[in-house]
């Protein structure tokens, strides 16, 4: 190959001989040639036909090429690949546990095993190919010669190259003339035709080689560095919607509240409530004493109001009413100070509260005490009061109060 | 326009003094005509017609949603599935004919292998596009890949549709690397008779160099060999792998072992099915006859009547493993198939890909390229049905009948699905106008005079060689 790029011009004399070049009609008289220049003894040569002439290894003593071994090669890493890839990301890096099954498991694994193996070994046959081919092979002194055009149409050649130790142009060309050859040509070597790429390509290549690593540059630089501005949005992905998220405000209402309000001087189906009496416990503002007129005071009130007393009021007021359950024990316990104790429901200020009063308190709450008027139905609430009066009773009892039968039980 | 040649310019005898110079000729030529004939250009914008509507339809899905298509429980794969797999089945052919086919030393494969592999990739790049717009959000598949992300997470690979995605890419990886690698020796004939600056830098560039060493062919197919050796394994696996996305799950009607080798069969029959919808016209056309010739055509039907069997075998069988099984699910779901809402689809399904393909016993059918290119298109048909009959059926009866439904698809649905024909057609005709249609170098080294007068060798496969130039 020529080391200069000067024009032939520049060149004294003409340029020197690259090879031999002979020309066949059939792929029948290249293998006859080739035999003869393989036992002449020949290294530097080789013959050219417009398709794999069959035998053509064996007449040229062409040496089993290394391809199979890199492409075996190739699909092991492959294989490799995939197990790593599968268990390391499958069961090591991120384990994913799917309906029971184990984290790592050849059987389901073995898919992608093969596939990778494929592809590895596919892509390593191409490209091991090309490389030990010596492709791509831009330019050659054959390409300057007009018949051997026919190499890739209907022609077979034979070249043999001048740098080989047993060239010698009259001896060699003797031999080829005796293989019955159609023509044989001297192959100038290539003048014209630079062998270094042209520095158009080269700064080109330069320049979208150092373009590319721009976008990795600017992710690491993203990854490594905080910023306060917000990302970059283009697919919406219904990420942002006008929506209500807890503990924020509702950006649909204009009054900001997610939950809507009924209407002024409106009232929903059965929510009336006219019964002060009832539903308050007063009557003409004050707290009345009675039960209400609709509530059935008997033996099934009491014992709904025992259960439900039960519920609601003993974690506080304790099973007795005296204002010693579990959460006031607890809040003695801890003695921080804040601690605002329930009311002895049994003691005097109490069994002389009207009901009206105590239904309040139950609704509205009082002190620290919450509000249960959402929680339980306001019969319920009377029901609690029907034995929260039984509780004061049996608190205040005497022993007089008892029939003879009973006191002896005592 | 007036250099448009109204004159078929194919119709004449090849140019050449030796049998190789006219398979040169003769494939290399098509490529090279200054304006192809009339006929082409209006295939071609009818092609790009269809084209533009599917582009038009999947901009329309990604622009609205996947509620566009008649797709919605309990359908959820439909239309866009049926067609994934559909397309994926034509894209066996090519391969199947590169690779298993060359192992077995069928030395007719040369004069379609060339054109059957450039389908294979046609029909993979439209399969491909189904799942990429099924999956709804069609700027998240990367989800799909094992590539660290925002999410930290990694994809589920006991999953089968993962592994669909490895199958899928390595199937059309490999594919064109071997198509390509085919291709060389041809671009480099295309290059060497070029007579335009353009087109030689053109195909000098694909051709990378090649100027047929024996050295470099020693090792091209030494690689040749190899890459049909790992691709015949991957040909039988693509469509197995694509059944297990069905059979791994557990609704009546897909949950059988029986798939992997039904798919595969199916696959293989309704790609050389399309393989010879194309081959006809395209013999005809470009005046291939001399080397795609009546008895290629012969042989790829026997093919044909082969995988029919093999279909309607699988059909017979999937009805007696449903009774043997007594399993009462998957009973009524096959009893549904023939018998319930989408029985039309089921008959036309036996009809086209079991009853049709017989007429081929005859040799006046099968040796008749109109009757060859019909029966093509009836297996085509039949083959979408056989997809449509397996989604749909089985996912509008499954155990719950109060989640039964029936799937009725939309005009988006009609185009999304024709429209891919005109994306196929569009590189098809791309690839006959400009890449070598016939593997030239393969056509040549099978041809007789390639084999004769040499005294080491007997004369092999003369008796079967290809062409007859």
């Amino acid at each position: 190959m020529s080391d200069s790029h000067e024009p032939q011009a520049s060149d004294s004399g003409p340029p020197p001989l690259h090879g031999l070049l002979a020309e066949y009609r059939t792929p029948a008289e290249l293998l006859r040639a080739s035999k003869k220049v393989r036992d002449a003894g020949f290294s530097r040569w080789d013959t050219f036909s417009p398709f794999p002439v069959h035998g053509i290894d064996k007449a040229m003593g062409i040496k089993m090429t290394i391809l199979p071994w890199i492409v075996l090669g190739a699909g092991l890493t492959g294989l490799a690949t995939a197990i790593l890839l599968q268990w390391w990301t499958n069961a090591y890096d991120y384990p994913w546990l799917v309906s029971g099954k184990p984290l790592w498991s050849i059987p389901a694994n073995v898919p992608i095993m093969f596939e990778l193996t494929v592809l590895f070994g596919g892509v390593t046959t191409f490209i091991a190919m090309l490389v030990l081919n010596n492709l791509p092979f831009p330019s050659h002194p054959l390409d300057h010669v007009r018949r051997f055009a026919r190499a890739t149409d209907d022609r077979f050649f034979l070249l043999i190259e001048a740098a080989d130790p047993k060239f010698d142009e009259t001896d060699t060309r003797a031999l080829i003339d005796a293989t019955h050859p159609i023509a044989v040509e001297g192959v100038p070597e290539d003048r014209k035709t630079s062998d270094k790429l042209p520095t158009g390509i080269i700064y080109s290549l330069v320049i979208v080689t150092v373009m590319s690593a721009v976008p990795f540059a600017l992710a690491a630089k993203a990854r490594y560095t905080k910023s306060r501005s917000t990302r970059v949005h283009i697919i919406q992905d219904m990420d942002s919607q006008p929506k209500y998220k807890a503990q924020r405000e509702n950006p649909v209402f204009s009054d900001g509240r997610s939950t809507r309000l009924p209407d002024p001087e409106t009232v929903a189906v059965g929510e009336l409530r006219e019964d002060d009496h009832f539903w308050r416990g007063q009557d003409h503002g004050a707290w009345v004493r009675t039960f209400p007129p609709t509530f059935r005071v008997d033996e099934a009130a009491m014992l709904r109001g025992q259960q439900r007393f039960g519920i609601y009021c003993t974690p506080c007021h304790g099973f007795g009413g005296e204002g010693n359950g579990m959460v006031a024990k607890r809040a003695d316990e801890l003695a921080q100070g804040t601690w605002t104790p329930p009311s002895n429901l049994t003691d005097e200020r109490i069994r002389n509260m009207p009901v009206g009063e105590i239904f309040n308190t139950i609704t509205n709450g009082v002190r620290n005490m919450p509000a249960y008027g959402p929680q339980i139905p306001a019969s319920d609430r009377w029901a609690i009061i029907l034995y929260l009066r039984a509780l004061e009773r049996g608190h205040a009892g005497k022993i007089a109060d008892l029939e003879p039968a009973e006191r002896t039980g005592l | 326009m007036a250099a448009i040649s109204d004159v078929n310019p194919f119709v004449n005898a090849p140019a050449g003094d030796s049998a190789f110079a006219r398979i040169t000729d003769n494939v290399s030529r098509i490529a090279e005509v200054e304006r192809p004939p009339r006929a082409w250009y209006i295939a071609f914008a009818c092609a790009l017609a269809i084209l533009s509507i599917f582009l038009g339809s999947i901009g329309w899905v990604v622009w609205n949603g996947i509620g566009v298509w008649g797709t919605t429980m309990p359908a959820a794969w439909a239309f866009p599935i049926v067609n994934f797999v559909f397309w994926i089945g034509i894209g066996h052919a090519g391969t199947l004919i590169s690779a298993i086919l060359f192992l077995f030393r069928q030395t007719w494969r040369t004069a379609i292998n060339r054109f059957a592999e450039a389908m294979t990739i046609f029909a993979v790049m439209c399969a491909g596009v189904f799942p990429g717009i099924h999956i709804g959000r069609p700027w998240l598949p990367y989800y799909m890949l094992p590539i660290p992300n925002q999410m930290d997470m990694w994809p589920q690979f006991r999953s089968p549709l993962e592994w669909d995605i490895f199958a899928v890419s390595t199937y059309a990886t490999i594919s064109i690397v071997f198509w390509y690698m085919g291709m060389i020796p041809d671009f480099a004939t295309f290059r060497d008779r070029a007579t335009t600056f353009w087109r030689r830098l053109c195909y000098g560039v694909v051709a990378m160099g090649w100027r047929g060493s024996s050295r470099q062919w020693h090792r091209y197919e030494r690689a040749y060999l190899i890459l049909a050796a790992l691709a015949t394994p991957l040909v039988l696996s693509v469509h197995s792998v694509v059944s297990f996305d069905f059979a791994t799950s557990q609704l009546p009607g897909w949950h059988t072992t029986i798939f992997p080798p039904y798919f595969v069969a199916g696959a293989i029959f309704g790609g050389f099915g399309m393989v010879v919808m194309l081959a006809v016209p395209a013999r005809q056309f470009f005046g291939l006859k001399r080397i795609i010739q009546i008895k290629h055509l012969e042989v790829m039907n026997k093919v044909l009547i082969a995988t029919s069997l093999l279909v309607g075998y699988s059909y017979m069988m999937e009805f007696f493993v449903a009774w043997y099984s007594g399993n009462k699910y998957e009973a009524f779901t096959f009893v549904n198939r023939a018998f319930g809402q989408y029985a039309w689809s089921y008959w036309t399904m036996i009809a086209c890909n079991v009853l049709f393909p017989q007429l081929h016993w005859f040799k006046a059918v099968r040796t008749n390229p109109v009757a060859t290119l019909i029966i093509g298109m009836f297996i085509n048909v039949g083959m979408w049905f056989e997809r449509f009959v397996i989604i749909c059926t089985s996912l509008t009866r499954d155990f719950l009948p109060s989640s039964w439904g029936y799937f009725i698809p939309t005009k988006i649905d009609f185009m999304t699905l024709g429209g891919s024909f005109g994306l196929f057609f569009t590189l098809f005709l791309l690839f006959c106008r400009y890449l070598p249609m016939v593997a030239m170098a393969e056509v040549k080294a099978f041809h007789p005079s390639a084999h004769a007068h040499e005294p080491d060798h007997h004369v092999e496969h003369a008796g079967q060689a290809p062409v007859g130039i």
